[in-house]
C-alpha cells in the first residue's frame, strides 16, 4: 500500500489504497471518533491565579462589534480578548524561564509536525477525587505501564483527573488560604518521562500543567520547568479525557500562530478508535 | 409631627409603572450657584463685596447698591415663616402629582425674604431653618425646616423628593469585597435598607469578613465582574428591577507612572475596571434605574461612584490609576447628565487615601472605609451629590481652587 499517492477513483473520491483515503473512509464510517477536548472560552472560565500585585493573565472577555444592528445592520461579530494562557491552551517551551534558549521554542516557530502526537492518558480520577493535592509518581506511571504496555517515544502523557467536571470557577481553582489545591505531576516523574520515555509533552485538565500546591515542590511547577527546559510541550484546561482510551487516540493541537507566541488558545481534537470497530 | 415612613407593600406585577416627572428646571446660570452649594450641602447665597447686602434670588447686581461685587458666601440659614399655603392645585405635572403641597413665605434673619417649600412640622408664625437642596430636576430649592430636629422629620415628603435616603431601599455594591465595599454594605444595612445585592467579582477568592455579612438575610450575593460583560447583563437581568441605589466600589488601584513603566496591561486593566467597568454598569442598570424613579417609597433613586481626589488632579507616584479616576469623573458627568432627565441623581463621592492593602505604604493620615461608607449614606440622606471625605481630600480640594498649577507641581514633588 502506498503512503503518499493519492489516487482518485473516477468520480473524484479518494481511492482507499491511499492511506488518507482509509482515513477519511474510517472517519465518515464512525469506526475513528472526534472528541472535542477543548473547554469553551467564557468570561467565566477561570485563568491563572497569581498574587494580586503581578501582572495577571486576561480572562476571556468579548464585547459585540454589532449584532444585525444599527452598528452592523447585516453582520454579527464580536471582539474577544484573553491573555495566551487562558481557557483550553497550549503551552510552548518559551513560556518558562527554563526553556528561554531552546530552538524553535515560541507558538510560530514551533515544527507543525509537534501538532500531531498520539496520547497515553492515565487514569488519576478516582486518587483526585480522594485527594485535590494528588501527585502523579514514577511508581504510578509504572503501574499503568503494567497494564497497558510502555509510553511510546513522542507521545503526549495526559493525566485524567476528572477536574473539568467541577464547578467553574470556585471548585475547579479549589482556593484555600494557601493557594489552589489540585493535582498534578510530582518533580520527579516529569524528567523521568522526558529521559525514560521521550514524551512529547504533558497534559493535564486542571488550570495549569502543574499542581495547584506545585510552588512548594522542588524545582517549583516542575512540569513547567522541566518539559519546557527540554523542549516539550504543554496542554491544560482540557476536558473529556475520560473519553479516550489509554492508548490509541490520536490528538491534533494546533496552538494560534502568535509571533513569539509563549502559547495560545486553540481547539484540542482527539481522534479516537470506536470500540465497536 | 412626620408620619414614619411605612415599608411599602411589594409591587404589584401589573400595574404600570408610574413614570418619573420633573420640577421646573429652568435657571439662570447666576442662579447656578444655588445648584453649585446645595451640591455640596453647603447653604451660601450672593454677599454684595461693597455693601455687605444679602442677595435673593441670584442677581447680576447687588439689589441695594448696584455693585456688582457679589461672592457666594455662608450665611444664616434662620428665618421665620411668615406665611403658609397649601397648594391644591397646579398645572404642573410634577406638582399635581404630588398635591397638596406646602409652600411659604420665610424672612431671613440675614435680609432676604424668600419663597420656600415648608417642612410638615413647620407652623406659621416659628422660627424655621432653611436648607438649600437639589430637587429632582437637580436644581437647588429652599426648604424650611423646623428649628429643631423632630421625629421622623427625613420622612416628611418635601424632603423625601430632595433626598435619596436608603431606608426601604434596595441596593447594590457593586463590589463587595472590597473594603470599601464591605464598610459601605454594613452602613447600608444599618441605613435601613431592606435589599444588598453585594457583587462578587472573584467568587473563587474567600472572604472571611464578606461571608460573615451574607449571613445576613437581607444581603444577596451576586457573581458580578465590571470587567464581564456577560456577568453584568446577567446580573442586570436578574435584579435590575430591584436595584433603587447603585453604589459602584469596584476599583483597581496600583502604584507607577507612565515613563518608567512597561505595564501596559496594568494600565488598561485599571481603565477596564474603573471607567469602562462604569460604562457597562450604566448601559445595563442605567435604564432599569431610570424607569423605576417614581416608583413610590422605593423609586430608584441614586447612582453613587466612589473616586479618589486624584481624578481632578494627578498624582504621579500613581499616576495611571490617577488618570482612570480622573476618566471615571469625567464619565460620571456624562452618566449625570444622561440620568437628568428621570430624576436619578448621581453622587460622586471622592475620598484621599483609604486605609486598605493597596495603600499599605501611604502615610497618615488614611481615610477609614467606614467613613467613606458614612460619608456615602450621608450623601444619600441629605440629597448632595458632591462629597470630599477625610483631610487629604478636603485640602486637595482647597489647593485645586487655590491654584491648580501650584498643585500640580506639588503633587509631584
Amino acid at each position: 500500500m502506498s503512503t503518499t499517492a493519492d489516487t482518485r477513483d473516477a468520480k473524484g473520491h479518494a481511492a482507499t489504497s491511499s492511506v488518507l483515503g482509509q482515513f477519511m473512509a474510517e472517519l465518515l464510517s464512525g469506526r475513528i471518533r472526534i472528541v472535542d477536548l477543548t473547554e469553551t472560552l467564557a468570561p467565566e472560565f477561570p485563568t491563572i491565579v497569581l498574587p494580586p500585585e503581578f501582572g495577571q493573565a486576561w480572562p476571556f472577555r468579548i464585547e459585540e462589534i454589532s449584532r444585525y444592528d444599527e452598528r452592523g445592520p447585516a453582520w454579527y461579530w464580536n471582539n474577544f480578548s484573553c491573555s495566551e494562557h487562558t481557557g483550553t491552551h497550549f503551552d510552548a517551551p518559551a513560556h518558562w524561564i527554563s526553556g528561554k534558549d531552546q530552538p524553535d521554542n515560541t507558538v510560530d516557530t514551533i515544527p507543525v509536525e509537534a501538532f500531531i502526537a498520539e496520547a497515553c492518558v492515565i487514569d488519576c480520577s478516582a486518587q483526585s477525587r480522594q485527594n485535590p493535592d494528588f501527585l502523579l509518581t514514577i511508581d504510578f506511571v509504572r503501574q499503568w505501564e503494567a497494564e497497558h504496555g510502555r509510553i511510546p517515544p513522542r507521545s503526549w502523557v495526559f493525566m485524567r483527573t476528572d477536574w473539568s467536571r467541577r464547578g467553574k470557577p470556585n471548585d475547579y481553582l479549589n482556593m484555600a488560604d494557601d493557594g489552589a489545591h489540585s493535582p498534578g505531576p510530582d518533580a520527579q516523574v516529569v524528567p523521568w518521562l522526558i529521559k525514560e520515555r521521550d514524551v512529547h509533552g504533558f497534559g493535564t485538565e486542571s488550570v495549569g500543567t502543574d499542581a495547584g500546591q506545585a510552588q512548594h515542590l522542588d524545582p517549583p511547577y516542575p512540569c513547567h520547568y522541566f518539559m519546557h527546559g527540554n523542549n516539550r510541550y504543554g496542554l491544560q484546561c482540557m476536558a473529556n479525557l475520560d473519553q479516550l482510551p489509554p492508548k490509541g487516540a490520536v490528538i491534533f493541537s494546533a496552538p494560534l500562530k502568535i509571533r513569539s507566541g509563549s502559547g495560545s488558545p486553540l481547539r484540542v481534537l482527539a481522534l479516537v478508535p470506536t470500540t465497536q470497530a | 409631627m412626620t408620619q414614619p415612613l411605612a415599608k411599602p407593600p411589594r409591587k404589584n406585577p401589573v400595574a404600570r409603572t408610574r413614570q418619573p416627572t420633573l420640577p421646573p428646571g429652568a435657571r439662570s446660570r447666576r442662579a447656578l450657584g444655588l445648584a453649585a452649594a446645595a451640591a455640596a450641602g453647603r447653604f451660601e447665597l450672593q454677599v454684595c463685596g461693597d455693601c455687605g447686602a444679602v442677595q435673593y434670588p441670584p442677581r447680576e447686581v447687588c439689589h441695594q447698591c448696584l455693585s456688582e461685587n457679589l461672592a457666594w458666601k455662608p450665611v444664616d440659614p434662620m428665618g421665620r415663616l411668615l406665611a403658609v399655603t397649601t397648594l391644591h392645585h397646579s398645572n404642573d405635572l410634577y406638582f399635581r402629582e404630588r398635591l397638596p403641597w406646602r409652600v411659604g413665605t420665610v424672612r431671613m434673619r440675614a435680609g432676604p425674604s424668600v419663597v420656600a417649600h415648608v417642612h410638615g412640622d413647620c407652623q406659621e408664625g416659628q422660627d424655621v431653618r432653611l436648607a438649600l437642596k437639589l430637587d429632582r430636576s437637580g436644581q437647588a430649592v429652599l426648604i424650611a425646616l423646623p428649628e429643631k430636629a423632630t421625629p421622623h422629620m427625613e420622612d416628611d415628603k418635601t424632603l423625601r423628593e430632595t433626598s435619596c435616603d436608603p431606608k426601604f431601599r434596595r441596593a447594590l455594591v457593586t463590589d463587595g469585597k472590597t473594603a470599601v465595599g464591605l464598610a459601605v454594605i454594613q452602613a447600608l444595612l444599618d441605613a435601613g435598607a431592606t435589599a444588598v445585592f453585594a457583587g462578587d467579582p472573584e467568587t473563587w477568592k474567600r472572604n472571611a469578613a464578606f461571608d460573615a455579612l451574607c449571613q445576613d438575610p437581607r444581603v444577596q450575593p451576586q457573581a458580578l465582574n465590571v470587567t464581564d460583560t456577560d456577568s453584568v447583563e446577567r446580573v442586570s437581568r436578574s435584579i435590575g428591577g430591584k436595584v433603587d441605589i447603585l453604589v459602584n466600589t469596584a476599583d483597581y488601584e496600583r502604584e507607577g507612572g507612565i515613563l518608567h513603566n512597561r505595564d501596559l496591561i496594568k494600565a488598561r486593566d485599571a481603565l477596564d475596571v474603573n471607567c469602562v467597568g462604569l460604562m457597562r454598569l450604566a448601559r445595563h442598570f442605567g435604564p432599569a434605574m431610570a424607569g423605576r424613579a417614581a416608583d413610590g417609597v422605593n423609586s430608584a433613586a441614586a447612582w453613587v461612584n466612589t473616586l479618589s481626589v486624584y481624578a481632578h488632579a494627578n498624582l504621579p507616584a500613581r499616576g495611571i490609576w490617577s488618570a482612570s479616576q480622573a476618566a471615571a469623573l469625567s464619565m460620571s458627568q456624562c452618566l449625570r447628565s444622561e440620568f437628568r432627565p428621570s430624576g436619578v441623581r448621581v453622587v460622586n463621592v471622592f475620598s484621599g487615601p483609604i486605609d486598605h492593602e493597596w495603600e499599605q505604604l501611604t502615610p497618615p493620615p488614611r481615610v477609614a472605609p467606614a467613613a467613606i461608607a458614612n460619608a456615602i449614606v450621608r450623601a444619600l440622606k441629605d440629597g448632595t451629590e458632591d462629597v470630599y471625605v477625610g483631610d487629604v481630600a478636603q485640602e486637595v480640594l482647597a489647593r485645586l481652587r487655590d491654584n491648580p498649577k501650584a498643585l500640580e507641581r506639588e503633587l509631584g514633588s
